[in-house]
């Protein structure tokens, strides 16, 4: 409880109460301060909602019960989320430090926590850079029209497509073969991919040129990135509700399934997915909460966090499945209409005989009648479930899927553009905390000489991240990508989370913390933070944390590749089905962060 | 004579009637969807559309057939359904009971396919020759990828960004130097305000230098 280890020295190498009140009024020192407290709170909003609530969220809460879902990530939110994100934020503030230097300023034996959220940070940065740059390839791809996904290129003879194009679909061959020349195993490099070599370039100069002199031009850069995700996904929502088909998708989304809430892995899915939604642990978020003025309500700032990113996360997820919706339905529809002409011609009816409303009927009918001809005709079955459930999350959402409904809606370029101007935003911003947790510890720990200047520091370390981030520009980038983001994330996040709390609580002292936060804001944090600062959280973190380790010891390491010389003909669900048996190595889907 | 051209009629007819089968070796099948092409401005199949579909063909057969006269009778058409489909067969005008080939009357239709198509207001998937594949509209790609002139203006923006940026950098840098060197008289007597003020707290800890001690 009030285990507090002996940690000598300490009030020697932190400010106390009088220094910070003294350097607020002179405002000594060079470090940055944010232009006004909106600049902070878009920039932590931009941080927090980033791809992982348009593409990783909707298909949880779909999976795990619909509507159902929403009770356990709701509890976890407040329980888990909410305290971790206090902490950061206060821990941040008082020692108006970066992550380095504030784990080094509670203990310098605990400096490594610090450098472990750098590295998660740098790891985390590298891939999701790629993510972004294959959404500015698409962005870039969608200022024509027809949009490039809706074709597939000739054959020789010019009677037909391409036969991996002809057995998949054009949008399934624009990702795999256009946009990134798979080869089918992460084993085959197949060289470098030059289309993505120069999104990446693309990519690394935006956030080299909206990072500059960190703080003072990311905070300008935010008032676009964290507003205009909400507006087109609000011009979305319209749009998409007047789709047919629509409120299929919604009703799928939230029909609540109660038996869920029984499962382990319901509950498991949901703290993991608000860990990383809160984007804590990366250090990010310290850097951001110390260059708030001393007194900022940071108790405030973390319950209006948390409600932003719930409540985003369900709007997000509303619009993605009518959306979704929408291209499940056109897929039935011609699903149905392509058996009805398989039959028709079969049986040498007038088209007027078998329509849509008499479909069912009339498939009976002949099927008893005839039913050896029925048989060899392959009449394929149209279920509108399995068209809703399929390739619903990570890439395959965003490249596939939304892809595919976008060429269906009129006017498909600007809703492209759109939509892909949104998962750019979404991204950019939360690279801006990411890089934010890569340059700040890079300078507390004296990587690059002290002289250098801001501009320098940024601009060295995005060229090296961009020579290091060449490796997902080979053509088995895609493998490495989900590699990246099955184990570069995961594991340590959880990890740096729960050793930032025992840090804190135990080492730090969690005395200490109330009586600075009462400095701050001016009274003591409730019964509820110390009893879940204390207890909830870390019990929460300890028990995600085992259970990801013990479910990872057990599994076999297996991929899923698009190999277009596979028997089986491709699947739309993203990835191809069969793997070349000697190797097998793999994503276990609990543990993705992003994708 | 009246008996003579009557049975000469059902000679050929019979004829015709042999030469048109299902599945025959130089015949094609047709299948044509009026319901799924035009909806519900779709016009009626009757005798009169198989008529103009056999001068259709006939019309193909004569353009790309060279030498030949062909004439509506010598499309033959047997088979038909509610569908709408039917098998035809194209006989020699010289010799009714000689079929042409597979081969021509294939690169017939083929040349004429689009011509024939108008003419029924259809296209190549609604008005069906089974076993003559259409040769597909390429995609139409432009000269320059419009993505990289996407990407070009994109780039040329962040160029200018950071031109701008470095600009406005070097300026700031300027401006303070002036500044400085205008205003250090009254400055300086700011500053000793502060520091006797200062004075009067003894050993405030100073933490600017802190960092570099605890290295």
């Amino acid at each position: 409880m009030r285990l507090v280890l002996p940690n000598p020295g300490l009030d020697l190498r932190i400010p106390n109460h009088e220094d910070l009140d003294r350097m607020e009024k002179e405002e000594a020192g060079d470090r940055l301060k944010w232009d006004n407290k909106a600049q902070y709170i878009l920039t932590c909003v931009g941080f927090c909602i980033g791809l992982g609530n348009v593409w990783r969220f909707p298909y949880l809460c779909q999976s795990h019960g619909g509507g159902a879902f929403l009770i356990p990530y709701l509890i976890l939110l407040v329980l888990e989320g909410m305290p971790l994100l206090l902490l950061e934020f206060a821990i941040g503030q008082r020692l108006r430090k970066g992550s380095v230097g504030v784990w080094r300023s509670i203990s310098p034996y605990l400096t490594g926590i610090g450098i472990a959220s750098m590295l998660v940070s740098l790891l985390v940065a590298l891939y999701y850079n790629t993510l972004i740059a294959w959404i500015m390839w698409y962005f870039f791809n969608s200022f024509q029209s027809p949009l490039p996904w809706t074709q597939c290129p000739l054959n020789e003879n010019g009677t037909g497509f391409v036969p991996e194009c002809q057995e998949s679909s054009t949008v399934d061959y624009f990702f795999y073969r256009v946009t990134l020349n798979s080869t089918a195993s992460i084993a085959d490099s197949g060289g470098i991919h030059w289309p993505i070599v120069v999104c990446l370039v693309a990519a690394w100069s935006v956030i080299c040129l909206c990072y500059m002199r960190g703080i003072g031009t990311s905070g300008k850069a935010v008032y676009v990135t964290a507003i205009l995700p909400y507006v087109v996904l609000a011009i979305f929502l319209v749009r998409g509700l007047t789709l047919k088909g629509a409120l299929n998708g919604v009703k799928f989304l939230f029909t609540p399934d109660v038996d869920e809430l029984l499962q382990a892995s319901t509950w498991l899915d949901a703290g993991a997915q608000v860990f990383y939604a809160f984007s804590i642990a990366w250090g990010g978020l310290i850097s951001f909460s110390s260059y708030n003025p001393v007194h900022n309500n940071c108790m405030q700032d973390a319950v209006m966090l948390t409600a932003v990113t719930g409540m985003t996360s369900i709007f997000a997820a509303t619009v993605t499945y009518t959306i979704i919706g929408f291209r499940a339905t056109e897929k039935f529809d011609n699903c149905v209409s392509q058996n009805i002409v398989t039959m028709i011609n079969a049986f040498d009816l007038h088209e007027d005989n078998i329509t849509t409303s008499n479909y069912e009927a009339a498939y009976n009918r002949l099927n008893s009648s005839y039913p050896d001809i029925v048989l060899g005709l392959d009449i394929k079955t149209c279920d509108m479930h399995t068209f809703l459930s399929e390739g619903v999350e990570g890439t395959g959402l965003a490249f596939i899927v939304f892809a595919e409904a976008i060429t269906k809606m009129p006017g498909s370029p600007f809703w492209s553009v759109l939509f892909f101007f949104m998962l750019l935003c979404l991204g950019i911003s939360t690279l801006f905390g990411n890089i934010e947790g890569v340059v700040v510890p890079l300078r507390d720990l004296n990587v690059f000489p002290k002289k250098w200047p801001q501009e320098a520091v940024t601009g060295t370390t995005c060229f090296l991240a961009f020579i290091i981030s060449l490796v997902f520009a080979q053509r088995s980038g895609l493998y490495w990508v989900t590699l990246f983001d099955n184990f570069a994330g995961s594991i340590p996040l959880l990890t740096i989370g729960f050793f930032e709390l025992i840090a804190v609580v135990h080492v730090y002292g969690i005395d200490r913390l109330n009586e600075d936060l009462k400095f701050m804001i001016g009274y003591k944090p409730s019964i509820f933070w110390q009893i879940s600062w204390r207890f909830i959280s870390p019990i929460i973190i300890l028990v995600i944390l085992v259970f990801y380790m013990v479910i990872q010891a057990q599994e076999e390491l297996t991929h899923l590749v698009w190999d277009p010389s596979s028997v089986s003909s491709l699947t739309i669900n993203s990835i191809s089905v069969i793997i070349r048996p000697d190797l097998r190595v793999t994503m276990k889907r609990m543990v993705n962060v992003v994708l | 004579m009246l008996e003579k051209i009557f049975l000469l009629l059902c000679f050929s007819s019979a004829l015709a009637n042999q030469l048109c089968k299902p599945d025959a070796s130089d015949g094609y099948k047709v299948r044509i969807s009026l319901k799924t092409a035009l909806g519900d401005d779709a016009y009626v199949w009757n005798e009169n559309e198989m008529f103009f579909f056999r001068s259709t063909l006939a019309f193909a057969m004569r353009t790309h057939v060279s030498g030949q006269r062909f004439e509506v009778s010598n499309i033959v058409v047997c088979n038909e359904t509610p569908r709408v489909s039917f098998w035809f067969v194209v006989t020699s005008p010289q010799n009714l009971s000689q079929l042409i080939d597979k081969e021509h009357v294939e690169e017939a239709i083929r040349k004429s396919r689009s011509r024939i198509n108008s003419a029924f207001l259809l296209t190549d998937n609604t008005l069906e020759f089974i076993g003559i594949h259409p040769t597909l509209a390429a995609p139409v790609e432009p000269v320059t990828p419009p993505w990289l002139i996407v990407f070009g203006v994109v780039m040329g923006a962040i160029a200018a960004g950071i031109v701008v940026y470095m600009v406005s950098t070097v300026v700031r840098k300027k401006r303070k130097k002036n500044e400085k060197t205008n205003g250090d008289d009254t400055d300086g007597e700011t500053r000793v305000k502060t520091i006797e003020s200062g004075r009067a707290a003894d050993g405030v800890y100073n933490l600017s230098f802190a960092d570099d001690e605890r290295l």
